[in-house]
Protein backbone atom coordinates (compact mmCIF):
# COMPACT_ATOMS: atom_id res chain seq x y z
CA UNK A 1 0.00 0.00 0.00
CA UNK A 2 0.86 3.47 -0.98
CA UNK A 3 1.20 5.95 1.94
CA UNK A 4 -2.11 8.06 0.54
CA UNK A 5 -3.79 4.50 0.91
CA UNK A 6 -3.03 4.13 4.06
CA UNK A 7 -4.22 7.39 4.65
CA UNK A 8 -7.32 7.70 3.17
CA UNK A 9 -7.41 3.82 5.05
CA UNK A 10 -6.89 5.68 8.45
CA UNK A 11 -9.46 7.88 7.70
CA UNK A 12 -12.01 5.64 6.87
CA UNK A 13 -11.31 3.60 9.54
CA UNK A 14 -11.95 7.03 11.75
CA UNK A 15 -15.49 7.29 9.46
CA UNK A 16 -16.37 4.14 10.79
CA UNK A 17 -15.71 4.72 14.52
CA UNK A 18 -17.23 7.79 14.05
CA UNK A 19 -20.22 6.10 12.51
CA UNK A 20 -19.87 3.03 15.61
CA UNK A 21 -20.68 5.49 17.87
CA UNK A 22 -23.55 7.70 16.33
CA UNK A 23 -26.18 5.38 14.93
CA UNK A 24 -26.44 6.53 11.09
CA UNK A 25 -29.93 8.13 9.98
CA UNK A 26 -29.80 5.09 7.44
CA UNK A 27 -29.32 2.31 10.00
CA UNK A 28 -31.46 3.86 12.62
CA UNK A 29 -34.62 4.32 9.67
CA UNK A 30 -34.22 1.06 8.31
CA UNK A 31 -33.23 -0.64 11.98
CA UNK A 32 -36.97 0.91 13.39
CA UNK A 33 -38.84 0.21 9.83
CA UNK A 34 -37.48 -3.31 10.38
CA UNK A 35 -38.97 -3.70 13.85
CA UNK A 36 -42.31 -1.87 12.87
CA UNK A 37 -42.53 -4.37 10.16
CA UNK A 38 -42.22 -7.33 12.04
CA UNK A 39 -44.99 -5.74 14.44
CA UNK A 40 -47.34 -5.29 11.99
CA UNK A 41 -46.65 -9.37 10.39
CA UNK A 42 -47.21 -10.56 13.71
CA UNK A 43 -50.34 -8.10 14.28
CA UNK A 44 -51.94 -9.85 11.11
CA UNK A 45 -50.45 -13.46 11.96
CA UNK A 46 -51.69 -13.44 15.16
CA UNK A 47 -55.39 -13.33 14.70
CA UNK A 48 -55.33 -16.04 12.10
CA UNK A 49 -53.56 -18.17 14.35
CA UNK A 50 -55.99 -18.05 16.87
CA UNK A 51 -58.75 -18.37 14.50
CA UNK A 52 -57.22 -21.71 13.30
CA UNK A 53 -56.61 -23.46 16.79
CA UNK A 54 -59.52 -21.47 18.59
CA UNK A 55 -61.42 -24.99 20.09
CA UNK A 56 -65.17 -24.06 19.65
CA UNK A 57 -67.15 -26.90 20.44
CA UNK A 58 -69.63 -27.21 16.86
CA UNK A 59 -71.61 -29.95 18.53
CA UNK A 60 -72.87 -29.41 21.85
CA UNK A 61 -70.39 -32.50 23.60
CA UNK A 62 -70.43 -31.22 27.37
CA UNK A 63 -67.97 -32.26 29.95
CA UNK A 64 -69.12 -35.18 31.76
CA UNK A 65 -67.73 -36.68 34.98
CA UNK A 66 -70.07 -39.94 34.90
CA UNK A 67 -72.21 -42.09 33.11
CA UNK A 68 -74.58 -44.62 33.87
CA UNK A 69 -74.43 -47.69 31.52
CA UNK A 70 -77.93 -49.39 32.94
CA UNK A 71 -78.11 -52.83 35.01
CA UNK A 72 -75.03 -54.78 35.84
CA UNK A 73 -76.85 -57.80 34.46
CA UNK A 74 -76.68 -56.56 30.89
CA UNK A 75 -73.18 -57.01 30.58
CA UNK A 76 -72.55 -60.65 30.60
CA UNK A 77 -68.93 -62.06 32.75
CA UNK A 78 -66.41 -62.47 30.04
CA UNK A 79 -67.24 -59.62 27.45
CA UNK A 80 -66.77 -55.95 27.06
CA UNK A 81 -68.51 -53.30 25.13
CA UNK A 82 -67.94 -49.59 23.96
CA UNK A 83 -69.63 -46.65 24.88
CA UNK A 84 -69.58 -43.01 25.01
CA UNK A 85 -68.33 -40.97 27.65
CA UNK A 86 -68.96 -37.07 27.37
CA UNK A 87 -67.00 -36.48 23.84
CA UNK A 88 -64.65 -39.46 24.20
CA UNK A 89 -64.79 -43.09 23.01
CA UNK A 90 -64.83 -45.67 26.37
CA UNK A 91 -64.93 -49.15 26.83
CA UNK A 92 -66.16 -51.48 29.91
CA UNK A 93 -64.94 -55.07 30.52
CA UNK A 94 -66.45 -57.50 32.36
CA UNK A 95 -63.89 -59.78 33.98
CA UNK A 96 -65.29 -63.63 34.01
CA UNK A 97 -64.85 -63.56 37.78
CA UNK A 98 -67.78 -60.60 37.64
CA UNK A 99 -65.56 -57.48 38.39
CA UNK A 100 -65.63 -54.48 35.97
CA UNK A 101 -63.06 -52.20 34.42
CA UNK A 102 -63.38 -48.94 32.46
CA UNK A 103 -60.89 -47.44 30.47
CA UNK A 104 -60.32 -44.55 27.72
CA UNK A 105 -61.01 -46.35 24.50
CA UNK A 106 -58.48 -44.32 22.69
CA UNK A 107 -55.50 -46.49 22.05
CA UNK A 108 -52.24 -45.12 23.02
CA UNK A 109 -50.32 -45.96 20.27
CA UNK A 110 -52.43 -43.79 17.50
CA UNK A 111 -55.31 -42.88 19.08
CA UNK A 112 -57.85 -45.77 17.25
CA UNK A 113 -60.52 -46.66 19.18
CA UNK A 114 -59.53 -50.18 20.85
CA UNK A 115 -62.57 -52.91 21.17
CA UNK A 116 -62.58 -56.22 24.04
CA UNK A 117 -62.24 -59.03 21.62
CA UNK A 118 -62.19 -62.36 23.42
CA UNK A 119 -60.94 -64.04 26.31
CA UNK A 120 -58.04 -64.86 24.57
CA UNK A 121 -56.97 -61.53 22.60
CA UNK A 122 -58.69 -59.24 25.21
CA UNK A 123 -58.66 -55.73 24.42
CA UNK A 124 -57.57 -55.02 20.81
CA UNK A 125 -56.49 -52.50 18.70
CA UNK A 126 -58.24 -52.85 14.66
CA UNK A 127 -55.67 -50.60 13.52
CA UNK A 128 -52.18 -51.75 14.12
CA UNK A 129 -52.71 -54.79 16.65
CA UNK A 130 -52.16 -53.74 19.49
CA UNK A 131 -53.53 -55.31 22.98
CA UNK A 132 -54.51 -55.02 26.65
CA UNK A 133 -54.55 -56.67 29.59
CA UNK A 134 -58.60 -56.57 29.98
CA UNK A 135 -58.16 -56.56 33.95
CA UNK A 136 -55.45 -53.76 34.63
CA UNK A 137 -55.13 -51.93 30.96
CA UNK A 138 -51.49 -52.59 30.59
CA UNK A 139 -50.08 -53.04 27.02
CA UNK A 140 -48.88 -56.65 26.60
CA UNK A 141 -48.66 -56.46 22.69
CA UNK A 142 -47.96 -54.72 19.61
CA UNK A 143 -47.06 -51.48 19.36
CA UNK A 144 -48.55 -49.54 22.24
CA UNK A 145 -46.17 -47.74 24.32
CA UNK A 146 -48.71 -47.31 27.85
CA UNK A 147 -51.46 -48.61 29.33
CA UNK A 148 -55.11 -47.52 28.78
CA UNK A 149 -56.12 -44.94 30.91
CA UNK A 150 -58.09 -46.41 33.78
CA UNK A 151 -62.25 -44.87 34.76
CA UNK A 152 -63.66 -45.69 37.53
CA UNK A 153 -66.79 -48.30 37.86
CA UNK A 154 -68.94 -48.50 40.51
CA UNK A 155 -72.70 -50.45 40.71
CA UNK A 156 -74.70 -48.18 42.38
CA UNK A 157 -78.27 -50.18 42.98
CA UNK A 158 -77.73 -52.74 40.62
CA UNK A 159 -76.55 -49.84 37.98
CA UNK A 160 -73.24 -49.80 36.15
CA UNK A 161 -71.93 -46.29 36.73
CA UNK A 162 -68.12 -45.30 35.09
CA UNK A 163 -66.99 -42.01 36.41
CA UNK A 164 -63.52 -39.66 35.71
CA UNK A 165 -60.84 -41.28 38.48
CA UNK A 166 -61.14 -39.44 41.51
CA UNK A 167 -64.29 -37.90 41.29
CA UNK A 168 -66.31 -39.22 44.37
CA UNK A 169 -70.21 -40.68 43.45
CA UNK A 170 -71.89 -38.81 46.30
CA UNK A 171 -71.24 -35.38 44.79
CA UNK A 172 -72.33 -35.90 40.98
CA UNK A 173 -75.00 -35.91 38.91
CA UNK A 174 -75.24 -38.86 37.42
CA UNK A 175 -76.05 -38.66 34.09
CA UNK A 176 -77.51 -41.76 31.67
CA UNK B 1 -63.05 -17.91 -51.06
CA UNK B 2 -64.62 -16.36 -48.61
CA UNK B 3 -64.14 -18.81 -46.12
CA UNK B 4 -60.17 -18.22 -47.00
CA UNK B 5 -60.22 -14.63 -46.65
CA UNK B 6 -62.42 -15.07 -43.11
CA UNK B 7 -59.67 -17.81 -41.88
CA UNK B 8 -56.93 -15.41 -42.73
CA UNK B 9 -58.99 -12.25 -41.23
CA UNK B 10 -59.61 -13.85 -37.75
CA UNK B 11 -56.10 -15.49 -37.69
CA UNK B 12 -54.26 -12.22 -37.85
CA UNK B 13 -56.46 -10.76 -35.83
CA UNK B 14 -55.25 -13.29 -33.12
CA UNK B 15 -51.56 -12.58 -34.09
CA UNK B 16 -51.75 -9.18 -33.23
CA UNK B 17 -53.01 -9.97 -29.92
CA UNK B 18 -51.40 -13.09 -28.67
CA UNK B 19 -48.68 -13.49 -30.80
CA UNK B 20 -49.18 -16.72 -32.67
CA UNK B 21 -46.24 -16.72 -35.03
CA UNK B 22 -44.16 -16.35 -32.05
CA UNK B 23 -46.00 -18.86 -30.22
CA UNK B 24 -45.74 -21.17 -33.50
CA UNK B 25 -42.15 -21.11 -33.89
CA UNK B 26 -41.54 -21.80 -30.36
CA UNK B 27 -43.50 -24.78 -30.64
CA UNK B 28 -42.60 -26.11 -33.57
CA UNK B 29 -38.61 -26.38 -32.28
CA UNK B 30 -39.76 -28.43 -29.31
CA UNK B 31 -38.88 -31.70 -30.24
CA UNK B 32 -38.81 -35.31 -28.14
CA UNK B 33 -35.83 -37.88 -28.03
CA UNK B 34 -36.85 -41.13 -29.64
CA UNK B 35 -35.25 -44.09 -28.08
CA UNK B 36 -35.70 -47.55 -26.08
CA UNK B 37 -37.10 -45.37 -22.71
CA UNK B 38 -39.12 -42.85 -24.56
CA UNK B 39 -42.28 -44.31 -23.03
CA UNK B 40 -41.42 -42.95 -19.75
CA UNK B 41 -42.08 -39.67 -20.96
CA UNK B 42 -45.38 -40.22 -21.18
CA UNK B 43 -45.77 -40.52 -17.80
CA UNK B 44 -46.41 -37.05 -16.34
CA UNK B 45 -49.05 -36.28 -19.01
CA UNK B 46 -50.53 -39.28 -17.83
CA UNK B 47 -50.76 -37.61 -14.83
CA UNK B 48 -51.90 -34.56 -15.85
CA UNK B 49 -55.09 -36.05 -17.74
CA UNK B 50 -56.41 -37.93 -14.28
CA UNK B 51 -55.89 -34.75 -12.83
CA UNK B 52 -58.23 -33.07 -15.19
CA UNK B 53 -60.96 -36.02 -14.38
CA UNK B 54 -60.49 -35.53 -10.76
CA UNK B 55 -60.91 -31.48 -11.51
CA UNK B 56 -64.12 -32.00 -13.29
CA UNK B 57 -65.41 -34.91 -11.29
CA UNK B 58 -64.59 -32.92 -8.08
CA UNK B 59 -66.67 -29.97 -9.34
CA UNK B 60 -69.53 -32.05 -9.84
CA UNK B 61 -69.18 -34.02 -6.94
CA UNK B 62 -69.89 -30.62 -4.87
CA UNK B 63 -73.34 -30.05 -6.64
CA UNK B 64 -74.47 -33.21 -4.09
CA UNK B 65 -71.31 -33.15 -1.56
CA UNK B 66 -72.69 -31.86 1.91
CA UNK B 67 -69.60 -30.98 4.46
CA UNK B 68 -71.21 -31.76 7.56
CA UNK B 69 -71.02 -34.79 9.80
CA UNK B 70 -74.50 -35.75 10.04
CA UNK B 71 -75.25 -35.28 6.38
CA UNK B 72 -72.14 -36.12 4.60
CA UNK B 73 -72.52 -39.80 4.70
CA UNK B 74 -76.12 -39.70 3.68
CA UNK B 75 -75.19 -37.24 0.76
CA UNK B 76 -72.99 -40.08 -0.42
CA UNK B 77 -75.38 -42.37 -0.48
CA UNK B 78 -77.69 -39.80 -2.63
CA UNK B 79 -75.12 -39.55 -5.34
CA UNK B 80 -74.05 -43.20 -5.27
CA UNK B 81 -78.25 -44.44 -5.46
CA UNK B 82 -80.73 -41.13 -6.25
CA UNK B 83 -78.58 -38.97 -8.37
CA UNK B 84 -78.75 -40.42 -11.89
CA UNK B 85 -75.36 -41.70 -12.93
CA UNK B 86 -73.76 -40.23 -9.59
CA UNK B 87 -71.66 -43.67 -8.65
CA UNK B 88 -70.67 -43.06 -12.21
CA UNK B 89 -69.36 -39.34 -11.17
CA UNK B 90 -67.84 -40.24 -8.21
CA UNK B 91 -66.52 -43.60 -9.23
CA UNK B 92 -64.70 -41.84 -11.48
CA UNK B 93 -63.41 -39.44 -8.78
CA UNK B 94 -62.39 -42.49 -6.87
CA UNK B 95 -60.65 -44.33 -9.01
CA UNK B 96 -58.89 -41.55 -11.20
CA UNK B 97 -57.45 -40.78 -7.76
CA UNK B 98 -56.04 -44.59 -7.61
CA UNK B 99 -54.68 -44.32 -11.27
CA UNK B 100 -52.93 -40.98 -10.91
CA UNK B 101 -51.50 -41.37 -7.73
CA UNK B 102 -50.35 -44.83 -9.34
CA UNK B 103 -49.20 -42.91 -12.45
CA UNK B 104 -47.20 -40.47 -10.04
CA UNK B 105 -45.57 -43.38 -8.46
CA UNK B 106 -44.20 -44.48 -12.10
CA UNK B 107 -43.14 -41.26 -13.08
CA UNK B 108 -41.48 -40.50 -9.43
CA UNK B 109 -39.22 -43.83 -9.88
CA UNK B 110 -38.90 -43.78 -13.69
CA UNK B 111 -37.29 -39.91 -13.68
CA UNK B 112 -35.30 -40.99 -10.72
CA UNK B 113 -33.99 -44.28 -12.50
CA UNK B 114 -33.41 -42.42 -15.69
CA UNK B 115 -31.56 -39.69 -13.54
CA UNK B 116 -34.06 -36.63 -14.92
CA UNK B 117 -33.51 -34.95 -11.78
CA UNK B 118 -29.36 -34.26 -12.67
CA UNK B 119 -28.70 -30.37 -13.27
CA UNK B 120 -30.31 -28.26 -14.30
CA UNK B 121 -33.46 -30.00 -13.57
CA UNK B 122 -33.59 -29.72 -9.86
CA UNK B 123 -36.08 -27.07 -9.86
CA UNK B 124 -38.14 -30.01 -12.01
CA UNK B 125 -37.55 -32.91 -9.41
CA UNK B 126 -38.49 -30.77 -6.14
CA UNK B 127 -41.57 -29.53 -7.53
CA UNK B 128 -42.15 -32.82 -8.58
CA UNK B 129 -41.64 -34.13 -5.02
CA UNK B 130 -43.64 -31.29 -3.95
CA UNK B 131 -46.73 -31.92 -6.42
CA UNK B 132 -46.50 -35.59 -4.73
CA UNK B 133 -46.87 -34.29 -1.45
CA UNK B 134 -49.93 -32.35 -3.09
CA UNK B 135 -51.23 -35.02 -4.04
CA UNK B 136 -50.90 -37.08 -1.02
CA UNK B 137 -52.61 -34.41 0.91
CA UNK B 138 -55.30 -34.79 -1.42
CA UNK B 139 -55.49 -38.78 -0.96
CA UNK B 140 -55.51 -38.11 2.80
CA UNK B 141 -58.36 -35.46 3.19
CA UNK B 142 -60.43 -36.80 0.33
CA UNK B 143 -60.80 -40.11 2.21
CA UNK B 144 -62.14 -38.38 5.01
CA UNK B 145 -65.43 -37.08 2.94
CA UNK B 146 -67.52 -39.28 2.85
CA UNK B 147 -67.65 -39.61 6.52
CA UNK B 148 -67.61 -43.07 6.73
CA UNK B 149 -65.88 -45.77 9.47
CA UNK B 150 -62.58 -46.39 7.47
CA UNK B 151 -62.25 -42.98 6.83
CA UNK B 152 -62.90 -41.75 10.41
CA UNK B 153 -60.35 -43.79 12.29
CA UNK B 154 -57.59 -43.39 9.47
CA UNK B 155 -57.79 -39.35 9.82
CA UNK B 156 -57.83 -39.95 13.50
CA UNK B 157 -54.53 -42.53 12.70
CA UNK B 158 -53.27 -40.21 10.53
CA UNK B 159 -53.44 -36.48 12.77
CA UNK B 160 -52.10 -38.70 15.80
CA UNK B 161 -49.30 -39.56 14.02
CA UNK B 162 -48.47 -35.80 12.54
CA UNK B 163 -49.00 -34.41 16.18
CA UNK B 164 -45.63 -36.79 17.05
CA UNK B 165 -43.25 -34.51 15.25
CA UNK B 166 -41.34 -32.68 17.63
CA UNK B 167 -42.51 -29.12 18.44
CA UNK B 168 -44.67 -27.92 15.78
CA UNK B 169 -46.61 -31.63 15.66
CA UNK B 170 -49.45 -30.68 18.21
CA UNK B 171 -50.12 -27.18 17.10
CA UNK B 172 -50.05 -28.81 13.60
CA UNK B 173 -52.52 -31.58 14.18
CA UNK B 174 -54.84 -29.03 16.50
CA UNK B 175 -54.91 -26.79 13.50
CA UNK B 176 -56.16 -29.19 11.04
CA UNK B 177 -58.30 -31.21 13.65
CA UNK B 178 -60.17 -27.86 14.39
CA UNK B 179 -59.54 -29.33 18.33
CA UNK B 180 -58.46 -32.24 20.32
CA UNK B 181 -61.10 -34.91 18.36
CA UNK B 182 -61.80 -35.95 14.85
CA UNK B 183 -65.17 -33.73 14.30
CA UNK B 184 -67.00 -31.58 12.06
CA UNK B 185 -64.63 -28.60 12.54
CA UNK B 186 -62.06 -31.45 10.69
CA UNK B 187 -63.97 -32.27 8.18
CA UNK B 188 -64.91 -28.74 7.42
CA UNK B 189 -61.34 -28.31 7.84
CA UNK B 190 -60.48 -30.85 4.99
CA UNK B 191 -63.02 -30.03 2.24
CA UNK B 192 -61.73 -26.32 2.33
CA UNK B 193 -58.22 -28.05 2.07
CA UNK B 194 -59.29 -30.39 -0.36
CA UNK B 195 -61.16 -28.21 -2.78
CA UNK B 196 -59.27 -24.84 -2.05
CA UNK B 197 -56.01 -25.05 -0.46
CA UNK B 198 -54.36 -27.89 -2.79
CA UNK B 199 -55.77 -27.00 -5.88
CA UNK B 200 -53.89 -23.32 -5.02
CA UNK B 201 -50.79 -25.38 -4.34
CA UNK B 202 -51.20 -27.61 -7.03
CA UNK B 203 -51.64 -24.89 -9.90
CA UNK B 204 -48.62 -23.09 -8.48
CA UNK B 205 -46.48 -25.83 -8.41
CA UNK B 206 -47.52 -27.05 -11.54
CA UNK B 207 -47.09 -24.30 -13.32
CA UNK B 208 -43.13 -23.98 -12.64
CA UNK B 209 -42.94 -27.61 -13.01
CA UNK B 210 -43.97 -27.48 -16.86
CA UNK B 211 -42.25 -24.12 -17.28
CA UNK B 212 -38.86 -25.84 -16.40
CA UNK B 213 -39.71 -29.02 -18.67
CA UNK B 214 -40.40 -26.13 -21.33
CA UNK B 215 -37.05 -24.31 -20.56
CA UNK B 216 -34.76 -27.73 -20.21
CA UNK B 217 -36.66 -29.87 -22.55
CA UNK B 218 -36.91 -33.76 -22.30
CA UNK B 219 -33.82 -35.28 -20.32
CA UNK B 220 -31.72 -38.13 -21.84
CA UNK B 221 -30.68 -40.70 -20.17
CA UNK B 222 -27.17 -41.84 -20.12
CA UNK B 223 -27.38 -45.15 -21.85
CA UNK B 224 -28.96 -43.20 -24.59
CA UNK B 225 -26.57 -40.27 -24.63
CA UNK B 226 -23.64 -40.80 -26.75
CA UNK B 227 -26.06 -42.39 -29.55
CA UNK B 228 -27.80 -40.46 -32.10
CA UNK B 229 -31.02 -40.15 -31.03
CA UNK B 230 -33.89 -39.19 -33.78
CA UNK B 231 -35.97 -36.70 -32.63
CA UNK B 232 -39.59 -36.37 -32.73
CA UNK B 233 -41.74 -33.15 -33.30
CA UNK B 234 -43.83 -32.51 -30.09
CA UNK B 235 -46.24 -30.91 -32.35
CA UNK B 236 -48.19 -32.48 -33.79
CA UNK B 237 -46.28 -35.98 -33.37
CA UNK B 238 -46.22 -36.58 -29.58
CA UNK B 239 -49.00 -34.49 -28.68
CA UNK B 240 -50.92 -36.79 -31.15
CA UNK B 241 -49.34 -39.68 -29.73
CA UNK B 242 -49.71 -38.49 -26.14
CA UNK B 243 -53.40 -38.17 -26.84
CA UNK B 244 -53.63 -41.98 -28.13
CA UNK B 245 -52.41 -43.02 -24.71
CA UNK B 246 -54.71 -40.50 -22.95
CA UNK B 247 -57.78 -41.99 -24.85
CA UNK B 248 -56.34 -45.69 -24.06
CA UNK B 249 -56.25 -44.84 -20.22
CA UNK B 250 -59.33 -42.68 -20.14
CA UNK B 251 -61.20 -45.86 -21.46
CA UNK B 252 -59.34 -48.23 -18.86
CA UNK B 253 -60.69 -45.80 -15.79
CA UNK B 254 -64.32 -46.26 -17.57
CA UNK B 255 -63.68 -50.03 -17.85
CA UNK B 256 -62.61 -49.78 -13.70
CA UNK B 257 -65.24 -47.22 -12.90
CA UNK B 258 -68.23 -49.53 -14.47
CA UNK B 259 -67.42 -52.87 -13.81
CA UNK B 260 -65.89 -52.18 -9.87
CA UNK B 261 -68.22 -48.85 -8.81
CA UNK B 262 -66.50 -47.24 -5.64
CA UNK B 263 -67.92 -48.64 -2.19
CA UNK B 264 -68.53 -46.85 0.97
CA UNK B 265 -68.05 -47.81 4.34
CA UNK B 266 -71.21 -47.24 6.80
CA UNK B 267 -71.16 -44.31 8.67
CA UNK B 268 -68.13 -43.37 10.89
CA UNK B 269 -69.29 -43.62 15.02
CA UNK B 270 -66.77 -41.70 17.24
CA UNK B 271 -67.43 -43.77 19.79
CA UNK B 272 -67.82 -47.08 18.38
CA UNK B 273 -64.66 -49.49 18.31
CA UNK B 274 -62.34 -49.12 15.24
CA UNK B 275 -63.48 -52.09 12.60
CA UNK B 276 -61.68 -55.20 12.22
CA UNK B 277 -59.22 -55.18 9.42
CA UNK B 278 -59.39 -51.93 8.64
CA UNK B 279 -56.55 -50.62 6.59
CA UNK B 280 -55.60 -47.02 4.83
CA UNK B 281 -55.50 -46.72 0.72
CA UNK B 282 -52.97 -48.56 -0.73
CA UNK B 283 -50.58 -46.04 -1.40
CA UNK B 284 -49.99 -45.16 2.46
CA UNK B 285 -50.79 -49.45 3.07
CA UNK B 286 -46.55 -50.12 2.90
CA UNK B 287 -45.40 -47.30 5.45
CA UNK B 288 -48.73 -48.52 7.44
CA UNK B 289 -47.42 -51.98 7.58
CA UNK B 290 -44.28 -51.03 8.21
CA UNK B 291 -45.36 -48.99 11.87
CA UNK B 292 -47.72 -51.80 12.45
CA UNK B 293 -44.45 -54.29 12.39
CA UNK B 294 -42.28 -52.16 14.64
CA UNK B 295 -41.79 -53.19 18.46
CA UNK B 296 -43.36 -50.74 20.65
CA UNK B 297 -39.95 -49.65 21.53
CA UNK B 298 -36.28 -49.76 19.93
CA UNK B 299 -33.88 -48.87 22.47
CA UNK B 300 -35.05 -45.78 23.94
CA UNK B 301 -37.44 -45.18 21.81
CA UNK B 302 -40.76 -45.40 20.83
CA UNK B 303 -41.13 -47.59 17.72
CA UNK B 304 -43.21 -45.61 15.64
CA UNK B 305 -40.74 -42.34 16.11
CA UNK B 306 -38.04 -44.34 14.87
CA UNK B 307 -40.33 -45.19 12.06
CA UNK B 308 -41.39 -41.09 11.49
CA UNK B 309 -37.44 -40.50 11.61
CA UNK B 310 -36.81 -42.84 8.97
CA UNK B 311 -39.45 -42.22 6.53
CA UNK B 312 -38.53 -38.27 6.88
CA UNK B 313 -35.00 -39.44 6.47
CA UNK B 314 -36.07 -41.19 2.98
CA UNK B 315 -37.71 -38.13 1.97
CA UNK B 316 -35.15 -35.69 2.71
CA UNK B 317 -33.24 -38.41 0.62
CA UNK B 318 -35.23 -38.02 -2.34
CA UNK B 319 -35.03 -34.04 -1.98
CA UNK B 320 -30.94 -34.11 -1.22
CA UNK B 321 -30.41 -36.46 -4.48
CA UNK B 322 -30.07 -34.36 -7.41
CA UNK B 323 -27.73 -32.00 -5.33
CA UNK B 324 -25.58 -35.07 -4.11
CA UNK B 325 -25.50 -37.28 -7.20
CA UNK B 326 -24.57 -35.03 -10.60
CA UNK B 327 -23.32 -37.30 -12.97
CA UNK B 328 -20.46 -36.79 -12.46
CA UNK B 329 -19.17 -39.59 -10.03
CA UNK B 330 -19.83 -43.34 -10.69
CA UNK B 331 -19.75 -43.91 -7.07
CA UNK B 332 -22.48 -41.90 -6.29
CA UNK B 333 -24.34 -43.21 -8.86
CA UNK B 334 -23.98 -46.55 -8.39
CA UNK B 335 -25.55 -45.71 -4.32
CA UNK B 336 -28.26 -43.31 -6.18
CA UNK B 337 -28.85 -46.56 -7.87
CA UNK B 338 -28.91 -48.89 -5.27
CA UNK B 339 -31.00 -46.72 -2.68
CA UNK B 340 -33.92 -46.00 -4.96
CA UNK B 341 -33.34 -49.87 -6.17
CA UNK B 342 -34.16 -50.56 -2.24
CA UNK B 343 -36.83 -48.45 -1.63
CA UNK B 344 -38.75 -49.36 -4.61
CA UNK B 345 -38.15 -53.09 -3.23
CA UNK B 346 -39.25 -52.39 0.22
CA UNK B 347 -42.35 -49.83 -0.67
CA UNK B 348 -43.32 -52.90 -2.90
CA UNK B 349 -42.81 -55.76 -0.29
CA UNK B 350 -44.72 -53.86 2.25
CA UNK B 351 -47.92 -52.78 0.35
CA UNK B 352 -48.26 -56.17 -0.95
CA UNK B 353 -47.33 -57.87 3.27
CA UNK B 354 -50.18 -55.68 3.93
CA UNK B 355 -52.62 -56.35 1.18
CA UNK B 356 -52.38 -59.38 1.98
CA UNK B 357 -53.19 -59.17 5.63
Amino acid sequence: MSSDDLAQHDALQADDKLMAQVVSRRTFLKATLGLFAAGWVSMMVYPFFRYLTSSVKLSGAEEVTSVSLGGAETLAPGTGKNFQFGSKPALIVRDTDGTFHAYDAMCTHLGCTVQFKDAKDGIWCACHGGKYDPSTGKNIAGPPPKPLAKLDVAVVEGNIIVSKPGVTLSNKAVES
Amino acid sequence: MMAQMLKNKVYGWLDQRFALGTMQELAGKKTVPVHRHSIWYYMGGIAVMFLIIQVLTGGLLMLYYVPEISAAHASIVTINSQVDFGWFVRSMHSWGANLMILALFVHLFTTYFLKAYRPPREITWLTGLGLLVVVFGFGFTGYLLPWDEVAFFATKVGLDIASQVPFVGETIATILRGGADVSQATLSRFFVIHVFLLPLALVALMGVHMLMVQLHGMSRPDSVKDQAVREEKFFPTFVLKDLMVWLLLFNLLAAFVSFYPWGLGPEADPFAAAPAGIKPEWYFLGMFQFLKVLPAYIGPFEGEHVGMALFALIGLAFVVIPFWERGQNPVRKMWAELFGSVILFLFIVFTVWGMLL
